[in-house]
């Protein structure tokens, strides 16, 4: 009898052991979140103020700003939404309600499983090569966000296939029986129903490409750019204009990344204080995500 | 009906154009290093022990830059596996439901961070606090770069396990629970076993992510290719190559310019291996139950 009683208080303080371990693992995670955003604070955040966000990138530590890596990455992101948003989604309603179980559809399925894991840098290598020189794009914002689209297109696609797999059967059933086509069932009642997981995945897709570098180094980009793309809209008719487009940009990755590559701690700083705008950044559009999953689940019960 | 088949034919056009993406891949990969694999040689790029491809007397051996990826990865994975997999089976048998509900996306956070960003940290926090315990560190090395590399790799590993570990009938548990065993051997004897190849295939992505990460190396771990096996030294990855390079400008058609995309055939070869294993892995898990 003892030492069965011995055996079970040994397992119950094993369970507890391993409890207080997990907590500890756990928290290792959450420390360290805690502690890359107390180090860029302390470094970082007294440089922050209106002249930062307003100034051009200089030689002097003391004067650079982050204006130029700001619009460049705003403008970036736009031609990103626009070609990856449209093309995912039509990607992902595509293989989730018309495609037949054939050999063409496994291979797209296993291809787009396959490029979520193909590392960013290779898609910036794709892009030198097909965007800057067989198109010749050069290393413009066209190209930047081309790239940026082709890196988060699989991550819009999985959204949409998730969000439209929910939509109970009785849904399309219903649409079909009072006599609407399937593009009618898919356009007024499939993607509006699953809107909130597609808005999801799209802002997690735009939060990884705002912090991509590596792609944006490769195809050339530079980092020391002191002056504005121009205006997307004109004084004069048609009011709006593209040149931006092929403009020469920096973005806000890319300036921390020339800033923290030099010797000189006083760039560091500057680097911190960027740091601290991109992860306010990529923070705010993941928690406005989880918000937006979290108020899904709880307005639609099927 | 005219618009409904119109619609379908556009919608078809979206879903390939992502087999477009990778067969620009592929294609650019292959037609800028036939050149480079032309004037070097595929016995040299493999086994010479010396990557200088910028300098007058050039070298091509791709050797140091696997190896500096290989070193990097493994630091990597020493932190991220034990880590992830003791978080998987706190959160999938351990925490209570509300507070896995919370702490799933907080680790979450920890991918959703930019790399720069943990460049930065393991360049001007982690390394300073390392070479207080190792005072003979270099202020580049892998030591920190991988161990920054792990806990970024950590909510990868531990949120595909833990999804694995919830998929295991409870059935099973309730048997280990019936025999006299406790929570943590049901979870290691039991539970762990039953999940492996979800788990493993979670282990694959976490490799496949370390193999391609880009900013942490470069920043952090030295852009000097050296050909070791010690993490407390510098050394360049491939990525870190290609990233290095590429702020240079470098003419189209030179042989640097090249050697990037050779560079790239390798990282992406390595890369497709994890992946079609992790793809293989996941399908075997999602099957078994």
């Amino acid at each position: 009898m003892r030492s069965i009683e011995r055996t079970v208080a040994l397992r119950l303080r094993q369970d507890r052991w391993f409890h207080v371990f997990g907590v500890l693992c756990t928290l290792l995670g959450v420390a360290t979140l805690c502690a890359l955003l107390g180090s860029l604070l302390l470094d970082g955040l007294g440089r922050i103020d209106w002249s930062f966000l307003s100034s051009f990138p200089s030689r002097r530590a003391g004067q650079a700003g982050i204006l130029s890596a700001l619009v460049g990455s705003l403008l970036v992101m736009l031609v990103t939404a626009a070609v990856a948003v449209p093309l995912g989604i039509a990607a992902g309603v595509y293989l989730e309600e018309y495609a037949r179980k054939n050999r063409l559809t496994a291979i797209v399925e296993i291809n787009i499983a396959n490029l979520a894991g193909v590392p960013s840098v290779i898609y910036g290598l794709m892009a030198l090569g097909v965007f800057v020189y067989a198109f010749g794009f050069g290393h413009s914002i066209l190209t930047a966000g081309l790239t940026l689209a082709a890196l988060i297109l699989p991550i819009v696609i999985v959204a949409t296939r998730e969000a439209l797999r929910t939509i109970p059967r009785s849904i399309r059933e219903a649409s079909y029986a009072l006599g609407a086509t399937k593009w009618e069932t898919v356009w007024h009642h499939l993607l509006p129903y699953s809107m909130g997981g597609i808005a999801t995945g799209i802002i997690i897709g735009l939060s990884r490409a705002i912090g991509e570098t590596a792609p944006l180094v490769t195809i050339g980009a530079l980092a020391y750019i002191a002056f504005l793309p121009d205006a997307p809209f004109t004084s004069e008719p048609p009011f709006v204009s593209f040149a931006w487009l092929q403009s020469d940009f920096t973005v806000l990755p890319m300036q921390m990344f020339n800033w923290v590559s030099r010797p000189d701690p006083a760039f560091h700083a500057n680097a911190a204080a960027t740091g601290v705008v991109l992860i306010a950044i990529t923070l705010s559009m993941n928690a406005l995500a989880i918000f937006v999953r979290y108020r899904m689940r709880r307005s639609i019960k099927w | 009906m005219h618009s409904d088949r119109a619609a379908a034919v556009l919608l078809w056009i979206a879903a390939m154009s992502s087999v477009l993406i990778t067969v620009g891949i592929v294609a650019v990969l292959v037609l800028e290093s036939i050149p480079f694999f032309s004037h070097v040689g595929l016995g040299t790029f493999l086994t010479d022990t010396q990557w200088q491809p910028l300098f007058a007397d050039a070298r091509f051996g791709i050797l140091p830059l696997v190896c500096g990826t290989l070193v990097t990865t493994v630091t990597a994975l020493a932190v991220a596996m034990p880590v992830g997999t003791v978080v998987a089976i706190y959160l999938s048998e351990f925490a209570p439901h509300r507070l896995r509900e919370i702490l799933k996306p907080v680790l979450e956070l920890l991918s959703a961070v930019p790399t720069v960003v943990y460049g930065y940290f393991a360049l001007l926090t982690v390394t300073p606090v390392l070479q207080k315990v190792f005072p003979d560190l270099p202020t580049f090395n892998m030591l920190g770069a991988g161990i920054v590399m792990g806990i970024m790799i950590v909510p990868y590993v531990s949120s595909l396990s833990e999804d694995a570990m919830r998929g295991v009938p409870r059935l099973l548990r309730e048997g280990a629970y019936a025999m006299g065993a406790n929570k943590i051997l049901t979870a290691l004897k039991v539970v762990y076993p039953a999940a492996l190849s979800g788990i493993g295939s979670s282990y694959v992505l976490g490799i496949s992510r370390a193999v391609g990460e880009t900013m942490i190396v470069a920043i952090a771990a030295g852009m000097q290719p050296n050909l070791t096996c010690n993490p407390a030294e510098p050394a360049a990855t491939i990525t870190a190559f290609i990233v290095q390079v590429s702020q240079g400008d470098l003419p189209h058609g030179s042989i640097g310019y090249q050697s990037i995309f050779a560079a790239g055939v390798v990282l992406f070869a390595m890369t497709l291996v994890f992946n079609i294993a992790g793809y293989r892995l996941r399908k075997r898990f999602r099957e078994a139950y």
